[in-house]
């Protein structure tokens, strides 16, 4: 697939992140995704991976660089524009983040809340399209038959699925995903991966996930990025992710491979 | 080879050291001497007399004998207090809750991250909080005269404190989960808490508002000997002419409804949490 051509659609620019505590996060980072890839981020736990993934929607603020998004800065944005960006911008999370309490279909209408004023949202005046949307979204993950279960009424695969029901109703240019599969079973794990790649696919909705599983991130992904103490060490289609890169990424080794 | 190793003599175990004698709690004793005393001072210093409550437990129980024949004829007059009773507590506990509703959020740390925010209208739920209720009725009876509307205004208060207090504290408690997630999807502080926050408190909050009603039925029938209306107006007078077997019926009956309404209210809540 050559995608290359096209304008990216994340953009890191020497990106930097030091927490408050002085912990680096990231650090001079250069990132550059573009429409439809499947990007899987990899490396030791406390690598920064996490800090990356939440710099892209800036549910954490870097201390220096841009992030760009289709072209604009999210770094830049404020108030409402901050906000109409991040609607464009789906999350995952190793927890699925639902409210328990509600049903499916409310958790998945949550998705669209960035697109009305506040005040029909606090009416709760969501539109008939859009719960239509919302349980095509369900369709999609083939869980339309629990619409109106409550939320924690279903195993955690399907919750998971649940949350990307409630990503995909957004109707996002990318999917976020940290983790996502982390606490699930193996055969779980791949009704949760195989509905990230057919959104891929189907939807062309660029996939940026990050994995412990090595097997995992060369099964489904088309693109590996190795972090190690907030550096990106590898970046390079699966194919060119050798045994030897991999086991570099994950020690202290110094093989920095860039690849194209 | 396992059979041999049985047949060893087993080496002796060190010696376990000894439970140790559990040391003297000195500063126990000094508080229970503390206590003792203090409850001797104070009963010295209030007079109070034990023999006089003995000579007069014959007055006693000619009031207990009293009570036990109650009036029932007075019953048609005590249902309009009682039911006005009733209106002050739902009234006062729905105006109470209201206000303690959107105010749990503006102290809550999760949701309003400005501590001086949090602090400064945690400081006044505290004050509310520390009033006790009969100077409170006692108070509004004065700025607006005797009757239900200075009852109402008392228990609205108490339940603002007491709802308050509680649901802020729920709230505090949520899954943090849901507010991520609906950040990340665009949503603003309004939308988070509507969406994220509400849903995962709203059982708690129509639970702690079911229990400050039922005290607040009970605290209403208190609440006239100041003034404020409601039965406690008829109790006091009833009691003021040595009426035991009317103070009787209105003690059955209160009874009654606080029961009926505590059963209820609690069966609720059950189904709530
Ligand atoms: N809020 C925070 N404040 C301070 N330091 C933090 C914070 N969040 C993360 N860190 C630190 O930043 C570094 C990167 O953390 P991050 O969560 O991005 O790692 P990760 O690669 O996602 O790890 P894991 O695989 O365990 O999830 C770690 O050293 C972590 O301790
Ligand atoms: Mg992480």
């Amino acid at each position: 697939m050559t995608v290359a051509q096209k304008e990216p659609i994340i953009q890191f620019t020497q990106v930097n992140k030091v927490y408050e505590n002085g912990t680096v996060g990231l650090k001079d980072i250069d990132l550059t995704i573009y429409p439809g890839e499947f990007v899987v981020v990899i490396g030791l736990s406390g690598a920064g991976k996490s800090t990356l993934m939440r710099s892209v929607n800036r549910l954490h603020d870097i201390t220096s660089g841009d992030i760009q998004i289709g072209g604009r800065s999210i770094t830049q944005a404020k108030g409402k524009e901050l906000l109409s960006m991040r609607r464009e911008i789906g999350m995952i999370f190793q927890n699925f983040n639902l409210v328990k309490r509600a049903t499916v279909l409310r958790n998945v209408l949550t998705g669209r809340v960035g697109y009305y004023p506040t005040w029909k949202m606090l009416l709760g005046m969501f539109s008939a399209a859009d719960k239509q949307k919302a349980y095509e979204s369900l369709q999609r993950v083939e869980l339309a038959d629990k619409v109106y279960a409550r939320a924690d009424e279903l195993s955690g695969g399907q919750q998971q699925r649940v949350s990307i029901a409630r990503a995909l109703t957004q109707e996002p240019r990318i999917i976020l995903a940290d983790e996502p599969i982390a606490s699930l079973d193996p055969q779980t794990t791949h009704r949760v991966m195989d509905d990230l790649k057919k959104i891929n696919e189907e939807l062309g909705i660029t996939v940026l996930i990050n994995l412990h599983s090595v097997e995992l991130a060369k099964e489904y992904g088309s693109r590996i990025v190795g972090i190690r103490a907030g550096h990106k060490v590898f970046d390079g289609p699966v194919a060119s992710a050798d045994d030897e890169t991999i086991a570099a990424i994950y020690s202290g080794a110094d093989t920095e491979k860039v690849g194209a | 080879m396992e059979m041999s190793e049985h047949t060893q003599p087993r080496p002796t175990p060190p010696a376990a050291p000894q439970l140790p004698k559990k040391p003297f709690a000195w500063e126990r004793l000094a508080v229970t001497v503390l206590m003792i005393g203090g409850l001797v001072w104070s009963g010295v210093e209030t007079q109070v007399n034990v023999g006089q409550f003995v000579a007069n437990f014959g007055q006693f129980t000619q009031i207990l004998a009293e009570m036990c024949r109650p009036d029932w004829s007075y019953v048609s007059y005590v249902v309009a207090p009682l039911i006005e009773t009733i209106k002050m507590a739902v009234i006062g506990t729905a105006i109470g809750a209201g206000i303690a509703f959107p105010y749990a959020f503006l102290v809550s740390r999760n949701v309003v991250t400005n501590r001086f925010v949090t602090g400064l209208f945690r400081f006044i739920l505290n004050i509310i909080r520390t009033i006790p209720d009969l100077l409170l009725a006692a108070l509004f009876v004065a700025v607006v005269g005797i009757g239900p509307v200075a009852g109402i205004i008392t228990l609205a208060i108490f339940t603002f404190g007491m709802v308050g207090k509680l649901f802020f504290e729920a709230v505090e408690t949520i899954d943090e989960g849901p507010i991520e997630a609906l950040r990340a999807a665009g949503a603003n502080q309004w939308e988070i808490v509507r969406y994220a926050v509400v849903p995962q408190v709203m059982g708690f909050f129509v639970s702690y508002t079911l229990y400050a009603f039922e005290i607040n039925v009970r605290a209403s029938t208190v609440l006239g000997y100041v003034g404020a209306g409601g039965i406690g107006v008829f109790l006091q007078q009833n009691l003021g002419q040595f009426r035991y077997d009317r103070v009787s019926l209105m003690v059955l009956v209160i009874f009654a409804v606080v029961l009926v309404i505590d059963y209820v209210s609690s069966k609720t809540r059950e189904a709530l949490l």
